[in-house]
């Protein structure tokens, strides 16, 4: 694997220890005899991250624990199963283990896996109701739960591991299906057992689940065994440096104490020390110290540093209005200063500013592995591409971007991929192409998730939706019905596998995309596949806006949605009884939204060809905004409306002008969607 | 040498002595707790917001910060809604949000133990008994306690999402 994931452990680990924090804090205020659905749903999310995190960075201890607590807390959420001190008690205990094998994966600190095995088996009984046969326990937990007979094997120096893999009775044509799906996760050799059974004995990176998910395809997993082989001189190899790679999955078994092989380790490699909160792989592969070309800064201190900028930029065009009166002959001096003041002030806002900026690739280079380890465990063949790796994009909305992308290559591997065979009868190469991409596009940046797969199929959205009471109609059209797969609670998958298909999916995606100002678009063609695309503003801090002019008021538009401007002919304008008006521009009839009585000011032109029409397009609608004048275009720095008021229509914020007034900016998408509305209803607000 | 239970009854009402800030709406005065508000300033140029009550009479610029202004005499119809250099506004930081609110002066900051307060009576005032703490004397004059929390985070007022229509 040539891509480094240590880079993204200490996020996981921020992350998680985020969401672990924050589901501690809802079980302790939650009431148990009247839960409140927002809190459970919630706790229910926390869970869900966590395992969709671990499982992209192969943590599957971690994943194990948080499936079973998630399939709990799913039916409680549903109603399903009444929520009782008890399951607090568990969820809570559940908790304290994650912290422990999160600490595990982060410090090479010892792991108690009883505890955790016994953490399983607690949160399954309760699962499975009060009387939990212990058979079923093992059977849903059983890659994570055997662990002391046959422990996690010693890895060798390569971060390897040795695994015999005994194969039942199986006919020849299995076996060489295995071989070549086994040979996906190392290097494999073969021999016969004198009952001319197969035995394969593998060398891979991958756990013992891996091989257990890919032999599920062909037998019984139960039929198999699976042993640690410890070839004689492998033991030998079990040098200081490795010693820290097995410390972090102690076998209980195999190893000594993994504090006690931690210890040495670090001593033998000078950097250890220093960067052993990186997370372990960093470690391993990268001695440089990151300290040194890298700070670590509170994301409040960048903030703050912003927006102290935001003013300086404001002062500045203050004391350029000021001494814009002056005169430049006698004041010579002091306007040199000032305009040099003007330079440095602007630079220094760029500065600021490129700090929050960071590459795509930051999020992209995660998914690699996650597609691959996925791919090898649904016997997919998934070529993984991306684009557009170093765009750049505001570090606050890069790390909200990383859970939604997650669901999403997770449920085109899983679903929007055919299986190897489909793909081959459907006339299409076996191994399907599942692209990333960024690109910037206005004042926007288009993250794209695409897949060559088998494409949404609309009869079984439609079926699915009927079945969960959303009102649907044959007569939608498809861009509606795909829509359909974003309301809550909605998934079509028939099966709840570890990977993906419990419905949380793609509401959660799109109302994190909602949140961040972002939209969801999903295009698919049946049998030639699916694109999910996310258009996302660039930075939510600051906006190239053009201010216009009605009455006394100034307004900014950005300008990302502003198409031209102009002043319409008097017979351009026609009015349509009882419907507004629409304006012909260049054989296009668009709709007039004037914003005086929209926002009930007294304009200096009510008739639309003595004021200037402002074109402006949001989701392929466009529409005319009439305005008295345009004052002109400038940058200005976001503020939030709602940080001490709340949301107002039509308003998506507010910015601080030259003059230290506040001018609000318009939410044009809004008024684009209410401009039909208008027509009818003029009060509409 | 005082008497230990009167020394501690004496600590106690310390204690519980809370400070007021004391301001006048038309005829009547009121107090809210001083430990609500971040300043006081002078009324300037208010960015009025389309589409809301009248009382709000829209944004302003705090140091970089965009504040809600509301103008108490229009809401609660005292006294009268003019703008001079004289027009006060006292800027409340209430649960970490920001608003400013319109009043006709500012007077000073009292001190008022549990025994100065008494119990609203049911009507006589323009503000909703719900929003008011009680009635606190100090000599002749008299403050009308508001639980200017309680009325700011309240449906009335229209500020917090959600609850405005």
């Amino acid at each position: 694997m040539t891509i480094d994931m240590s880079q993204f452990y200490q996020v996981f680990f921020d992350e998680a220890d985020e969401l672990l924090a924050e589901k501690e804090r809802l079980l302790l205020v939650l009431d148990v005899s009247a839960p409140d659905p927002e809190e459970l749903n919630a706790i229910f999310r926390t869970a869900h991250s966590i395992k969709g995190g671990a499982a992209t960075f192969g943590f599957s201890d971690i994943t194990d624990v948080t499936h079973i607590l998630e399939t709990l807390l799913d039916r409680i959420r549903k109603g399903e199963m009444a929520l009782t001190g008890e399951h607090v008690d568990a969820f809570l205990a559940a908790k304290d283990v994650l912290d422990m094998l999160m600490a595990g994966h982060r410090h090479g600190s010892s792991v108690d896996r009883d505890a955790a095995v016994a953490v399983c088996q607690r949160l399954q009984a309760l699962a499975d109701g009060s009387a939990a046969a212990p058979a079923a326990v093992a059977d849903t937990v059983a890659p994570a739960s055997v662990p002391d007979a046959d422990a996690e094997p010693v890895a060798d120096t390569d971060d390897n591991f040795r695994f015999r893999v005994e194969l039942p009775q199986v006919p020849e044509r299995d076996v060489e299906a295995l071989a070549t799906e086994l040979a996906l996760l190392g290097s494999v050799s073969r021999e016969t057992l004198p009952d001319q059974r197969t035995v394969f004995n593998l060398v891979t990176t991958e756990g013992r689940d891996n091989i257990v998910a890919i032999c599920a395809f062909v037998l019984d997993p139960d039929a198999l065994k699976i042993t640690a082989a410890n070839p004689a001189g492998t033991s030998a190899d079990i040098a200081a440096p490795t010693a820290v790679a097995a410390s972090v999955e102690p076998p209980p078994v195999v190893a000594p104490p993994a504090p006690a092989t931690a210890e040495p380790a670090a001593e033998a490699t000078p950097a250890t020390g220093e960067n052993r909160n990186w997370g372990r792989r960093a470690t391993d592969r990268e001695p440089v110290n990151a300290e040194s070309s890298s700070i670590r800064v509170g994301v409040e201190k960048v903030d703050q540093l912003i927006n102290l900028v935001g003013e300086l930029v404001i002062t500045q065009a203050m004391i350029d209005q000021r001494i814009g009166a002056l005169d430049p002959i006698a004041h010579e001096r002091l306007l040199n200063s000032a305009s040099q003041l003007a330079r440095n002030t602007r630079d220094l806002q760029e500065a600021v500013m490129s700090i929050r900026m960071m590459p795509m690739d930051y999020v992209f280079s995660r998914f690699p592995r996650m597609v691959r380890d996925l791919a090898g465990k649904l016997g997919k063949k998934v070529e993984f591409v991306t684009r557009g790796a170093a765009t750049e994009l505001d570090k606050g909305l890069i790390e909200r971007i990383v859970d939604p992308l997650n669901h999403l290559v997770r449920n085109s591997v899983d679903h929007g991929i055919e299986m190897p065979e489909k793909r081959r009868a459907a006339g299409k190469g076996e191994a399907g192409t599942l692209t990333l991409s960024a690109a910037h596009q206005g004042g926007n940046i288009v993250i794209e998730v695409s897949d060559d797969g088998g494409g949404l199929n609309r009869e079984k959205i439609l079926a699915k939706a009927r079945q969960q009471d959303i009102p649907v109609s044959d007569t939608m059209s498809d861009a509606e019905v795909w829509q359909l797969v974003m309301a809550p609670g909605f998934s079509t998958a028939e099966v709840v596998t570890d990977v993906s298909g419990r419905g949380v999916g793609m509401d959660v995606v799109k109302r994190n995309i909602g949140a961040m100002g972002g939209n969801v678009e999903i295009r698919s063609v049946p049998g030639s596949g699916t694109t999910i695309s996310i258009s996302l503003p660039l930075t939510l801090a600051i906006l190239d806006g053009m201010s216009v002019k009605v009455g006394d008021e100034v307004y900014i538009l950005p300008l990302g949605y502003v198409v031209e401007s102009l002043q319409p002919a008097p017979v351009d304008v026609k009015e349509i009884a009882g419907q507004g008006k629409l304006v012909k521009v260049r054989e296009e009839y668009l709709p007039l939204i004037p914003l005086y009585q929209i926002f009930d000011i007294e304009p200096a032109f009510a008739d639309p060809s003595q004021g200037i029409l402002v074109i402006l397009e949001s989701e392929g609608k466009k529409a005319a905004l009439l305005v008295d004048s345009l004052v002109g275009q400038q940058q200005v720095v976001v503020k939030n409306l709602e940080s001490n008021f709340r949301k107002v229509a039509g308003i998506s914020g507010a910015t601080i002008l030259g003059d230290g007034g506040v001018s609000l900016i318009l939410d044009v998408s809004a008024l684009l969607r209410s401009s039909r509305q208008l027509s009818s209803d003029p009060v509409f607000f | 040498m005082t008497n230990p239970a009167a020394a501690a009854a004496e600590t106690h009402a310390e204690e519980s002595a809370r400070e007021y800030l004391a301001f006048t709406l038309g005829r009547e005065e009121y107090g809210i707790d001083i430990l609500r508000v971040q300043e006081i300033r002078g009324y300037e140029s208010v960015t009025r917001i389309a589409n809301t009550p009248e009382f709000i009479k829209g944004v302003m610029n705090l140091r970089g910060t965009i504040v809600p202004v509301v103008d108490m005499r229009i809401k609660f119809r005292l006294g009268e809604a003019v703008y001079d250099q004289f027009t006060v506004v006292i800027v409340l930081n209430i649960g970490g949000r920001v608003m400013g609110m319109v009043v006709d002066s500012v007077s000073d900051v009292t001190t008022l133990v549990p025994s100065q307060i008494h119990v609203a009576p049911e009507v006589g005032t323009a503000l909703d008994h719900q929003y008011l703490i009680g009635l606190g004397t100090l000599g002749e004059r008299m403050l009308i306690l508001v639980d200017i929390d309680k009325l700011m985070n309240s449906t009335d007022m229209g500020l917090i999402e959600g609850m405005a229509a």
